[in-house]
């Protein structure tokens, strides 16, 4: 594999494209919202269970491509028992560890989901790295819009 | 040996190959494999070349100009068009009516005949292979006067069905509109059939012609239809140039769309004529460079073995097509009986943009998504596929390349 292809498709990448965690409906879900990327038709859609402030549940649904699907994975993972503030950080940090945009993201926040650092050289596939991201800010801020990376 | 001019020699892809500079180049370290042809095609340096000798030497603004470059515009301009009629056979050049593409096209007729045409409880007839470009004009018509939209549907290989398609022809069609190949699965259509079914009923029939052009051999007059729809981009010319072939008749009675300079006969504050064909419907400064761009790639065109070429074309994706479809894993989408150019296939557990990303890093460009054909990937039940689509200059080597970068996809996606 060339090493800048196996930087994208990371082992921990490709099991949660296989096996995708917290996948499928949430019944106690009272937020949810559903994404679109235009370019290319992915769809997904976030349920999240909301408690006195805090992520209790979250899972998500739709098709995708592995980077799309890994990522919505992960970040089930790591939202459980967040607040809304702390989601939208962890997102923030996310971001900039895909985009390289300003301060250098913090690898201790980001915990597993520095894998996705390889995104960055691949620019067109970083809205199939956010879509996931982008429309669970849209569940939590309970938007009725649909979320679109555009 | 002398060869006399206008001679075609045998087809010869090498000989091709040269004649086009942008494939000589590598791409992340491999050499570049240029698949993706059924979204815009490259262009011949006889294209290139005539582009930067009119804009070195001919520059100016046509059909008004009394200087020489003006002259030497409007004559190329207009020869263009001759050398298009020729292309499609069509009767007269005043049936030739340039436009931006394809897209805009269809969106001339829907827009000029469709809305004169169309009356409440109408209805306008596609099929499920069509691209957005020849389903929203339509949507959008039949919306605003309350027409119905009719859709015929296709079979599980690709091809229309026909006898489903005759019994969509009803006593409120008022409009067939209808892909001439599929450009996300390669499907050519009968459309000599369909327009003998509509014929029978007076049903007028607009074809998108975009990815046949490129391939086959057109003849509007042979097919008998009253529209056919082209892009100069797809047909190794340039970008924002295409072309609308209109039945005269059709095109006289039809009112002008976009009004402004050059499409009037005699302007006063209390009238307007407009002007004759086509300049009734080629307001303002058109696409002078790009009109003879595809001019120039017409010639090329013509400067090359036919039938040589098709049987070229035809080799390599039937060999693309055995090649591919032996690989584990992967199923091809469109596998009607008469294909030209396109090959879409899908990977069992990977999707489209990783086999595309994955692709790229080999140095092979294909395009991996919907191909604004979103009915039709509804249709066969995916949300994407994979598609390589060839011209001319491919080779039976580069489907190997592609075959060598398929296997890599299945490598990192065990």
């Amino acid at each position: 594999m060339t090493p800048d292809l196996g930087d994208l498709y990371q082992e921990v990448i490709l099991d949660h494209n296989r096996q995708p965690r917290n996948f499928g409906a949430l019944p106690g879900a009272n937020r949810r919202a559903e994404g679109f990327n235009p370019l290319c038709g992915d769809r997904v859609t976030v349920e999240v269970e909301m408690q006195d402030g805090v992520v209790q549940d979250i899972r998500f649904q739709g098709s995708g491509c592995a980077i799309s699907k890994a990522s919505a994975s992960m970040m089930t993972e790591s939202m459980k028992g967040r607040t809304r503030a702390q989601a939208e950080a962890l997102f923030q940090e996310f971001h900039r560890l895909l985009t390289g945009d300003a301060a250098a993201p913090d690898p201790a926040a980001l915990g597993k989901l520095v894998v996705f650092s390889g995104v960055r050289e691949f620019p067109v596939r970083v809205k199939c790295a956010t879509l996931a991201w982008h429309t669970l800010r849209s569940a939590l801020e309970n938007a009725r819009e649909i979320a679109t990376t555009e | 040996m002398t060869v006399p001019a206008g001679a075609k020699t045998a087809f010869d892809v090498r000989s091709v190959r040269q004649d086009f500079p942008i494939l000589h180049q590598s791409v992340f370290g491999k050499p570049l494999v240029y698949l993706d042809n059924a979204a815009t095609a490259q262009k011949p340096k006889a294209v290139i070349d005539a582009l930067a000798r009119y804009y070195t030497q001919d520059n100016a603004n046509i059909h008004r100009g009394l200087h020489q470059l003006s002259e030497r515009a409007t004559a190329a301009y207009e020869e263009a068009r001759s050398k298009v009629r020729r292309f499609l056979n069509a009767a007269e050049d005043r049936e030739i009516v340039f436009v931006r593409g394809t897209t805009e096209a269809i969106n001339l007729v829907a827009q000029s005949y469709g809305r004169t045409h169309l009356d409440p409880g109408d209805e306008v007839l596609i099929t499920t292979m069509e691209h957005h470009s020849n389903i929203v004009p339509w949507q959008i018509l039949c919306e605003e006067k309350g027409a119905r939209l009719r859709v015929a549907p296709i079979g599980d290989d690709g091809d229309l069905l026909l006898d489903e398609f005759e019994k969509l022809l009803g006593p409120r069609t008022r409009l067939v509109s209808v892909v001439h190949v599929s450009n996300a699965l390669g499907t050519v259509n009968p459309v000599k059939r369909l327009v003998e079914m509509a014929r029978r009923r007076d049903i007028p029939v607009l074809v998108d012609g975009a990815q046949a052009a490129p391939h086959l051999r057109i003849d509007v007059r042979e097919l008998d239809c009253d529209f056919y729809a082209l892009s100069g981009h797809k047909l190794f010319g340039p970008t924002g140039i295409g072309v609308l072939y209109g039945r005269a008749r059709l095109l006289e009675a039809m009112p002008p769309w976009q009004s402004g300079g050059d499409m009037i006969a005699s302007v006063t504050f209390a009238k307007t004529t407009y002007n004759r064909l086509p300049y009734k419907f080629e307001a303002g400064t058109p696409h002078i460079a790009g009109v003879i761009g595809l001019g120039a790639a017409l010639d090329y065109l013509e400067s090359i073995d036919r039938d040589g070429r098709i049987a070229h074309e035809d080799d390599v994706l039937a060999y693309a097509t055995r090649t591919i479809a032996a690989l584990p894993r992967v199923r091809l989408v469109g596998t009607a009986r008469e294909k030209t150019g396109v090959l879409s296939f899908v990977i069992e557990g990977v999707h489209p943009h990783d086999i595309g990303t994955i692709l790229d890093r080999e140095g092979i460009a294909i395009r991996a998504g919907h191909h604004c054909t979103q009915p039709l990937m509804d249709r066969f039940g995916v949300p994407a596929t994979a598609r390589a689509s060839f011209a001319l200059y491919n080779t039976r080597a580069e489907v190997d390349a592609l075959a060598a970068g398929v296997r890599r996809v299945l490598e990192v996606f065990r």
